[in-house]
C-alpha cells in the first residue's frame, strides 16, 4: 500500500484529526496529524486488517527552531506487508503534550522517554515517563534550540574555562 | 649494600625494602576494568594477544578493591563522573589513574558543545599520566603504563607521609 492511499484512508476515517500528506522537502512521505489523536490513529493502523503496521522502528522528538513547533515522528512499518508509513505531530512550545503509545507499541516506552528526556514533551498515558539518558536531578531540556547550558552540575564545571 | 654484595655469589640479592616493594608494585600493575568509549577498546587490543599487558604484569581487575590502577578509558559523561569519583575512592591506597584520550584528558570533541562531558577526569580525580591520542593506539597506553612503573619505581611508600 503506498503513502497516498494510507493517506486517503486515514482522511476518510478520522477527518479533520489527520491535518496534510508531506511529500516534498521530506525523505519520507509523512502524514501530519492531530497530536492528541496518535494513539487512536496508531492503533487503528495496528489492528486493521489491509495495514497491520505491526512494528514502531522508530520514535524522535525534534525542534526544528526557537520560533517553531515542537514536532514527534513515528516511523511505522508492517512486518507482514512490507510497507512502511511516517507519522508527525505538531506540539507547542509552552505546553508539549502528547499522546502516549507506549501501550500499543512498547518500543516507544524507551522512545518516549528519550524524547521526554531532551526535549521535555510530555507524553500523556505513559506508564513511566522519567529521564532514561540525564541524570533525574538534571535541570532543562538539552536538545531544545533555546537551551543554555549550565554552568556547573553538582559542582563540576560543564564549560571550559578559556 | 657495600660489605654484604657478592658475598653469596649469586644466591642471593640484597636491596632495600623500598626498593624491592616498588620492583614488585610496579610489576604487577592491576588495571580496574572499565571502559567508556572507543578507547576501551584500544584498551582492550592492548590486554589481547597481539600486545599482551600481562608481559608488563599489567591485568584487568574487575573489582576497584583490587586495582592499583583506573584507566580513564573515554568520554566522562557528567552521569558518569560521579560514579568514576566514587569508584577511584573505593580503590586502596596506594592507587594512580591513567588519563587515557583527548575525552578524558580535556573532553576532546565535546569539548565545545558537549553539554553533558565532563572536560578533563582530572576535574574529578588527580591523573598521575596523561595518554594523547583519539584513541590512543595500543602502544601509546603500554607507553603511558611504563611511565607509570618509572613513577612507582621513584616514590617510597615505606616512608612517612608529609602532610
Amino acid at each position: 500500500m503506498t503513502e497516498q492511499e494510507i493517506y486517503a484512508d486515514l482522511s476518510s476515517k478520522f477527518g479533520d484529526k489527520v491535518i496534510e500528506f508531506m511529500e516534498e522537502g521530506t525523505l519520507n512521505p509523512t502524514v501530519v496529524v492531530d497530536a492528541g489523536a496518535i494513539a487512536k490513529i496508531v492503533t487503528y493502523l495496528k489492528d486493521e486488517e489491509r495495514f497491520q503496521f505491526d512494528s514502531l522502528m522508530n520514535l524522535a522528538g525534534h525542534d526544528a527552531d526557537v520560533e517553531t513547533e515542537f514536532s514527534v515522528i513515528y516511523h511505522l512499518v508492517s512486518t507482514e506487508l512490507k510497507h512502511y508509513i511516517t507519522l508527525k505531530v505538531f506540539t507547542s512550545r509552552d505546553e508539549p503534550k502528547v499522546a502516549s503509545i507506549a501501550e500499543i507499541h512498547r518500543t516507544a516506552d524507551w522512545h518516549e522517554r528519550e524524547a521526554f528526556d531532551l526535549y521535555g514533551i510530555n507524553f500523556e498515558g505513559h506508564p513511566d515517563l522519567k529521564r532514561i539518558l540525564m541524570e533525574d536531578d538534571w535541570e532543562g531540556y538539552p536538545l531544545r534550540k533555546d537551551y543554555v547550558p549550565a554552568e556547573f552540575y553538582r559542582g563540576m564545571r560543564i564549560e571550559k574555562v578559556k | 649494600m657495600g660489605a654484604l654484595n657478592h658475598k653469596f655469589n649469586e644466591n642471593i640479592l640484597i636491596t632495600s625494602l623500598d626498593k624491592l616493594l616498588n620492583w614488585s608494585r610496579s610489576g604487577s600493575e592491576w588495571y580496574f576494568q572499565f571502559g567508556l568509549a572507543c578507547c576501551a577498546i584500544e584498551m582492550m587490543s592492548a590486554a589481547a594477544a597481539r600486545h599482551d599487558l600481562e608481559r608488563f604484569g599489567a591485568m584487568p581487575r574487575s573489582s576497584p578493591r583490587q586495582a592499583d590502577v583506573m584507566i580513564v578509558a573515554g568520554t566522562v559523561t557528567l552521569k558518569m563522573a560521579t560514579r568514576v569519583k566514587r569508584l577511584y575512592e573505593q580503590m586502596a591506597e596506594p592507587k594512580y589513574v591513567i588519563s587515557m584520550g583527548s575525552c578524558a584528558n580535556s573532553g576532546g570533541p565535546y569539548w565545545q558543545h558537549g553539554y553533558h562531558v565532563l572536560k578533563g577526569v582530572d576535574q574529578i580525580v588527580p591523573v598521575d599520566v596523561y595518554i594523547p591520542g583519539c584513541p590512543p593506539r595500543p602502544e601509546a597506553l603500554i607507553e603511558g603504563l611504563m611511565h607509570l612503573q618509572k613513577k612507582m619505581r621513584e616514590q617510597p611508600v615505606l616512608a612517612k607521609k608529609e602532610d
